[in-house]
C-alpha cells in the first residue's frame, strides 16, 4: 500500500487513522511553558464556594484511583486499601466510592475478589513498571496476564528510552501492540512526564499515545522526582481536546502523583472543567492517581459537614 | 506490513470512546471579596498642601460603581482656582522643602508610600474595582501590586541619579502636572507620581473623572507618609480641571496618559511655552501569531491582550493577524476559550470580565461594534448572560475585517477584538505597521530568529514576544508616532523629569 | 582696436546653487529664487532657491522611501558613511571657509567653522556602534521574561537649522539625527544658505544613500509652516526657528504628535566640547523599544 498524503486536518470522515504516527507528530505544536504555566496559575486561583467545593471533593472521589504500589505491599494491606476504596468513610453515606484500586499485577486477581460487586474497577500496572525497561514480550504477556486476573484498567509505562532517542515509531508500537493485547480492558498510558524534560515532548508523547490506542493518557507513575503538575495536566487537556477536535474519540486524562490535598485536587478539577467543559468530569474520562489525598478529602468533607477543623487522629491510614 | 499500514490497523481497531454521563452541573459559585473592611466616606475634598479642603466651586459631584450604577461617595469637582491653588502650593513645596532634601532622604519618604500601599492593598483593590469595575482578581493581582512596586522602584533612583545620566548634572525641573485616565487609576497615579518625586519635582495630579476614588487614598496615604505639605496635591474634576491644569503658567512639566485627541490638545496647549511634555495615548496594536506558534498559549495570549480589563488598556492587542494556515484552529479554540470567560460582578474572585467603565465608553463600544457589523464583518459575541444593571459588554471578535474597516482603524477600548489573516511574513509586518498608531505589538512564533527581526521591524514602543500585556516597573512603556512619546517606567522613565545640563 | 586682454582673460564658472532632494540637485519646482549678497559689499553671490512646499513635499517623500534601508544598515556602516562625510567636507574645506567668510564671518572664523564642522561628523561618526550600548538596557522584571529595550530611530525628521553659524549648526543638528538611522530634511540658513547647499555636494560625493538627507534652501516663514503640519515627518529641530514662530510651528505639528527638540544655543552656543555635541542630542530622536520574551524551557 502507498503513503497517501492526507492533510491532517481535513474532514473527520476522511482523516481518521491514516498516516497515525505523522499525524501525532504533526499534532505535536510548541508549548510555551511560561504562558502555560501562568494559565495554570490563573486557574489555580479560583475559588469556590462551600457547595461546590463538596460537590467537587466527592467527585475527586469518585475519580480516584487509589493506589498502592510498593516491593511491600501485601494482601493485609492490599485489602484495607480496598475497604476504604469501597466506603471511604463509613460515618458519611453520602461519601461514593472511588474509581479504582490500582496495584501491581499480581494483587489483581485478589483485589478483584476483594471489591466483588462494589463496581470499583481493579487497575493493574504493567509493562515492566516503573522503568518500562523489559522486553517486549514480557511486556505483552504481563499485560495479558493482568488482565486475564481481572484487570479492567492497564496502566503501561511508555520507554522513555526509545521516546528520548527519537524512535517515535518503537514508542507507537508497543502502546498499539499492548492495546491489543488489553482485549476489552481500557489503556492508560503513563508518559511519565517528568522523564521527558519540557512540555513539548509531553506534548508530542501525549499525542502519540493517543493515535496509538490510548483510552487515557496518565502523566507519572509516582516512581520519579516530578510527578503531575498543574500545567503539565492542562498542556495534556489541551491535546487530548485537539484530538477530539480531530478524530472525535473521547480520550481520559489522569494526573498521578503529588496530589495530595483537597485544594490541588479540586484546582484539577477547575483546569479540567475550563479547559475541556462539563463533558469530561466525568470518572470515565479523568481519574486521580493517588494514595494520601483520600484523607485530606474526608477530613475537609467532615469539616464541611460539622463546620470544626479535623484532626489525622479520626481518619483511618489504610 | 508497512508501518504506515501497521498503524492504520491499529488505529481502526480502536473502540469508540466511552459513553459520557454528561450530567454535571459545576459552577463556580459567586466567591464575593469582601467588601465590610472598606468604608468610603460620603464626601471627598481636594488635596491640596498637604491637607483636605473644600473646592472652590462647593460642588461635588457623584461617583458610581459601573457594574451597578450605584452611587459610591461625592467628589470634590475641582475648577481653575483650585488648580491655581494647588500649583501654587506645589510650587512653594518645590522651592521651600523638597528640591532641598537629599535624595536618600527624599528616598525614604517614597519608599514609605510603597510599604503602605502594600499595607493597605486589599483596601485598595476592592476600592479600585467597586470604583472602575474591573475585576477584583485585576486589582488585587496586577494593579496595587504593581502601584506599589512602581514607587518602590523609583524610590530606590532618587539617590543614583547622576549614575542614570553619565556626564551630566541633573535637576529636578520644578512642578509637574499629571493627567491620568479611568482605566488603571491608582497604577497610574503610581507611574506619574514615583519618578517624578524621585527626580525631585513636586506634583499636581487629576485623576480620571470617573475614577478618582484610589487616587485619594493614595492622598491619604501620602499624608501619613508625613510627605512635606504640597509636595503631592490632588485635584478631582472633570475636563475643565485638567485643562486649566495643562495650561497653567506655574507648570514646568506635563504628563498626560489618555487618548490621542486629548493628547494632541495638550501638545497644542503646550506650544511655545518651553514647557516639558510626555504623551502617553492610544493604540491600535497588532498581535500576531504564526503558524509555527504555540496556538494554546496564543490563544491565551489573545485573550489576555483583548479582554483583560474589558479593553480598556491603551496597548490592547486589539488587531489579531493570524497566518492563514492556523486561521480555522485559532478561531476554533478562540472560540471555546471566550465561552469560558466569566462576565459579571467585578468584585467576584471568579470574574475575568468586570463592567465597561461608564455609560459614554459604552456607547463608544456600542457604536464601533455596529458599524463592524454593518460594515460587514462576521461577528462572534460570547454568549454569557449579563447583568441587569450597570455598563456592560460581552467579549466580542469580528473575523474577515477589512483593513480599511473603522473596527481595523480606531480604537475601541472595549472588549472587541478584529481578526485579520496573513500569508507571508511582510505582508503582517506592512500591514500591523500601517496605522497612525504605535504603542505596542504582539509576535508568536517558535522561530527565534524570527522573532528578533519582527520586533525589529514592528514600530511599536512595547513588543511582546510570545506573551503579551506584561507590565513591571523596570520595563519602559511608552509609543512611537501618535501614540505619544516619553518612557515611563525603568531608568527611561526618569528622563521626563529631569534637566541635565 | 580689439582688447586682446579682455579676450585672453578667462570668464570663471559660476556655480548654480541649487537644492538637494533625494540624491539629485533639481531647481526649486516653483521657479524662484532669492538673492544672496556679500555681507560687506552687498555684491551679488548667488541667486539661491526659494523652495517651495512642493519640494518640501518631494523631500520628505525621498527621505521616507530612503528610512528602511539607512535604519537598517549596520551601525558599523553608518558609522563610516558619517566618517566618509568627514574626508570629503574636508577636501573641500577651503571653499566651505570662502563660501562662510563671504557671508560675512573672518577668515579665521570661517576656518574655525569648518574645522569644527568636520570634528562633529567625526564625532559623530564614532558614536554610530556605542549610544545603543549607553541607551538600551536589559531590564529585570519581576517573572521569568527576558527583557531589554533598545533605541531606534524616530523615523523623517525635520531640522530647521539657524541661520548662524550657517553650516556647523545645520552639521551639529543633522549629524546626531543621520548617525541614529533617521532621515533627514532641512531647511538651511535663509541668510546664508551657501555653505549649506555646498554640503549637499559633500554629500552627493560621499557614500550617503540618496534621500537620507535633503536640503531644502528659501524663506523659513513660507517652508516651516509646511513642515510643521506634514503629517509624514515624525520630529522637528526647531534649533533654527525664531522664538516669536514657535508657538504657532508647535501647534501645527500636534496634528500628528510630532516629537520636537530644540537646541538652546543662546546658552551653550556651539562650541562647547561638553554640550554642544553629545549622545544625548542622538537620543533626542531615538524611541525605546522594550521587548519582552518569556524564559522558559
Amino acid at each position: 500500500m502507498t503513503e497517501t498524503a492526507i492533510a491532517p486536518n481535513l474532514s473527520r470522515a476522511v482523516a481518521p487513522y491514516r498516516r497515525a504516527l505523522a499525524d501525532a507528530l504533526e499534532l505535536a505544536i510548541p508549548v510555551d511553558a511560561v504562558a502555560a504555566e501562568e494559565r495554570a496559575a490563573s486557574l489555580a486561583k479560583r475559588s469556590l464556594k462551600k457547595d461546590s467545593k463538596v460537590w467537587g471533593l466527592k467527585l475527586a472521589i469518585s475519580m480516584m484511583d487509589l493506589t498502592t504500589l510498593e516491593g511491600k505491599d501485601t494482601r493485609g494491606k492490599v485489602y484495607a486499601l480496598c475497604q476504604k476504596a469501597v466506603r471511604p468513610d463509613p460515618s458519611d453515606p453520602e461519601v461514593p466510592p472511588v474509581a479504582a484500586v490500582c496495584v501491581y499485577p499480581t494483587m489483581v486477581s485478589f483485589v478483584k475478589s476483594a471489591l466483588g460487586q462494589s463496581g470499583v474497577k481493579v487497575a493493574a500496572v504493567a509493562t515492566g513498571f516503573p522503568s518500562g525497561q523489559t522486553f517486549p514480550a514480557i511486556k505483552i504477556a504481563e499485560t495479558r496476564q493482568a488482565v486475564a486476573a481481572g484487570a479492567d484498567e492497564i496502566d503501561m509505562v511508555i520507554d522513555r528510552g526509545a521516546f528520548l532517542s527519537g524512535h517515535y515509531q518503537h514508542v507507537f508500537d508497543e502502546i498499539a501492540d499492548i492495546k491489543e493485547a488489553c482485549g476489552p480492558a481500557h489503556l492508560k498510558v503513563i508518559l511519565e512526564t517528568g522523564d521527558l524534560g519540557n512540555y513539548d515532548q509531553i506534548r508530542r508523547a501525549s499525542m502519540i499515545a493517543m493515535f496509538a490506542g490510548a483510552d487515557f493518557i496518565k502523566t507519572s507513575t509516582g516512581k520519579v522526582g516530578v510527578n503531575a503538575t498543574l500545567p503539565i495536566t492542562l498542556v495534556m487537556l489541551e491535546c487530548i481536546r485537539d484530538f477530539y477536535h480531530l478524530t472525535g474519540k473521547k480520550i481520559g486524562m489522569k494526573p498521578a502523583g503529588g496530589i495530595s490535598n483537597s485544594k490541588l485536587a479540586l484546582a484539577y478539577l477547575v483546569v479540567l472543567y475550563e479547559t475541556m467543559g462539563p463533558e469530561w468530569m466525568t470518572s470515565d474520562l479523568f481519574r486521580l492517581g493517588a494514595s494520601s489525598l483520600l484523607n485530606d478529602i474526608l477530613m475537609q468533607l467532615r469539616k464541611e459537614r460539622t463546620g470544626a477543623y479535623q484532626s489525622g487522629d479520626y481518619f483511618t491510614l489504610d | 506490513m508497512t508501518r504506515n499500514e501497521k498503524n492504520r490497523e491499529t488505529l481502526e481497531r480502536l473502540a469508540p470512546g466511552p459513553a459520557s454521563p454528561a450530567v454535571i452541573n459545576w459552577e463556580y459559585s459567586a466567591s464575593l471579596e469582601s467588601t465590610d473592611h472598606v468604608s468610603i466616606a460620603p464626601r471627598h475634598n481636594l488635596f491640596i498642601g498637604g491637607r483636605f479642603v473644600e473646592p472652590h466651586s462647593k460642588k461635588w459631584f457623584s461617583t458610581i460603581n459601573p457594574a451597578t450604577e450605584e452611587e459610591l461617595s461625592k467628589v470634590a469637582e475641582g475648577d481653575a482656582e483650585d488648580v491655581d491653588r494647588a500649583v501654587r502650593e506645589a510650587r512653594r513645596a518645590y522651592e521651600k522643602s523638597w528640591r532641598k532634601l537629599s535624595g536618600t532622604e527624599r528616598a525614604k519618604y517614597i519608599f514609605r508610600i510603597a510599604r503602605l500601599i502594600q499595607e493597605k492593598s486589599r483596601a485598595l483593590a476592592v476600592v479600585e474595582t467597586m470604583n472602575g469595575g474591573k475585576p477584583i482578581k485585576e486589582s488585587r493581582d496586577i494593579d496595587i501590586p504593581l502601584a506599589a512596586a512602581h514607587f518602590f522602584y523609583y524610590a530606590g533612583w532618587a539617590d543614583k541619579l547622576e549614575y542614570a545620566f553619565p556626564n551630566r548634572n541633573v535637576s529636578p525641573i520644578g512642578v509637574a502636572a499629571q493627567i491620568i485616565p479611568w482605566n488603571f487609576p491608582l497604577l497610574m497615579a503610581a507611574w506619574k507620581i514615583a519618578p517624578a518625586l524621585a527626580a525631585g519635582n513636586t506634583v499636581v495630579l487629576k485623576p480620571a473623572e470617573t475614577t478618582p476614588l484610589t487616587s485619594l487614598m493614595l492622598a491619604e496615604i501620602i499624608q501619613e507618609a508625613g510627605l512635606p505639605p504640597g509636595v503631592v496635591n490632588i485635584v478631582t474634576g472633570g475636563p475643565a480641571a485638567g485643562a486649566a491644569l495643562s495650561s497653567h503658567p506655574g507648570v514646568d512639566k506635563i504628563a498626560f496618559t489618555g487618548s490621542t485627541e486629548v493628547g494632541k490638545r495638550i501638545e497644542r496647549a503646550v506650544a511655545g511655552t518651553g514647557k516639558r511634555l510626555t504623551l502617553e495615548l492610544g493604540g491600535k496594536a497588532p498581535n500576531i501569531v504564526f503558524e509555527d506558534a504555540p496556538l494554546d498559549q496564543a490563544v491565551e495570549g489573545i485573550v489576555n491582550g483583548i479582554y483583560f480589563n474589558q479593553g480598556h488598556v491603551c496597548c490592547a492587542g486589539s488587531r489579531l493577524f493570524v497566518q492563514e494556515s492556523v486561521a480555522e484552529p485559532v478561531l476554533r479554540k478562540l472560540r471555546q476559550r471566550i465561552g469560558t470567560l466569566r462576565v459579571g460582578n467585578p468584585l467576584d474572585k471568579n470574574t475575568d470580565v468586570g463592567a465597561i467603565n461608564s455609560q459614554a465608553q459604552l456607547d463608544k463600544i456600542r457604536e464601533l461594534v455596529q458599524s463592524g457589523t454593518d460594515e460587514g464583518a462576521e461577528i462572534f459575541q460570547s454568549s454569557c448572560s449579563l447583568p441587569q444593571r450597570g455598563f456592560w459588554f460581552p467579549p466580542t471578535f469580528f473575523s474577515g475585517v477589512a483593513q480599511s474597516s473603522r473596527i481595523a482603524q480606531e480604537e475601541i477600548f472595549g472588549p472587541v477584538l478584529s481578526v485579520l489573516t496573513f500569508r507571508t511574513p511582510e505582508e503582517a509586518i506592512e500591514r500591523a505597521n500601517n496605522t497612525p498608531y504605535g504603542l505596542s505589538a504582539g509576535v508568536w512564533t517558535e522561530k527565534g530568529s524570527r522573532i528578533l527581526k519582527m520586533a525589529q521591524k514592528l514600530r511599536a514602543g512595547v513588543i511582546w514576544a510570545n506573551t503579551y500585556n506584561k507590565f513591571d516597573p523596570t520595563s519602559p512603556f511608552g509609543g512611537f508616532k501618535e501614540s505619544g512619546f516619553g518612557r515611563e517606567g525603568g531608568l527611561h522613565g526618569l528622563a521626563p523629569y529631569v534637566m541635565l545640563s | 582696436m580689439v582688447n586682446y586682454s579682455l579676450l585672453m582673460a578667462r570668464l570663471n564658472v559660476r556655480k548654480t546653487y541649487k537644492l538637494y532632494i533625494n540624491g539629485e540637485f533639481p531647481r526649486t519646482e516653483s521657479g524662484r529664487y532669492y538673492p544672496i549678497h556679500t555681507a560687506t559689499g552687498g555684491e551679488l553671490l548667488a541667486n539661491a532657491c526659494r523652495g517651495s512646499r512642493k519640494d518640501l513635499r518631494n523631500a520628505v517623500q525621498a527621505a521616507r522611501k530612503a528610512f528602511p534601508a539607512w535604519s537598517g544598515k549596520t551601525a558599523y556602516n553608518r558609522g563610516q558613511i558619517l566618517y566618509r562625510i568627514a574626508e570629503v567636507c574636508e577636501s573641500r574645506a577651503a571653499e566651505l571657509a570662502r563660501e562662510i567668510q563671504l557671508l560675512g564671518s573672518s577668515a579665521s572664523e570661517a576656518a574655525k567653522e569648518v574645522s569644527r564642522t568636520i570634528d562633529r561628523w567625526v564625532y559623530y561618526a564614532g558614536w554610530s556602534d556605542k549610544y545603543p550600548q549607553l541607551f538600551g538596557s536589559v531590564n529585570p522584571v519581576a517573572g521569568p521574561y527576558y527583557n531589554f529595550t533598545v533605541p531606534e530611530p524616530t523615523g523623517v525628521v525635520g531640522v530647521v537649522g539657524p541661520e548662524t553659524p550657517a553650516l556647523l549648526g545645520l552639521v551639529s543638528r543633522i549629524a546626531p539625527a543621520l548617525v541614529g538611522g533617521n532621515t533627514v530634511v532641512a531647511i538651511t540658513s535663509e541668510s546664508r544658505p551657501l555653505p549649506s547647499i555646498t554640503l549637499g555636494e559633500v554629500f552627493a560625493t560621499s557614500d550617503i544613500p540618496a534621500g537620507v538627507v535633503n536640503l531644502i534652501s528659501g524663506i523659513k516663514n513660507e517652508l516651516v509652516p509646511w513642515l510643521a503640519s506634514h503629517m509624514d515627518v515624525n520630529a522637528i529641530d526647531t534649533t533654527g526657528v525664531d522664538e516669536s514662530e514657535l508657538a504657532a510651528l508647535e501647534k501645527a505639528a500636534a496634528e500628528n504628535v510630532k516629537r520636537l527638540v530644540r537646541f538652546d544655543a543662546a546658552a551653550i552656543g556651539w562650541d562647547d566640547a561638553r554640550r554642544s555635541q553629545s549622545p544625548y542630542a542622538i537620543a533626542e530622536f531615538q524611541e525605546m523599544k522594550t521587548v519582552w520574551h518569556p524564559m522558559g524551557m
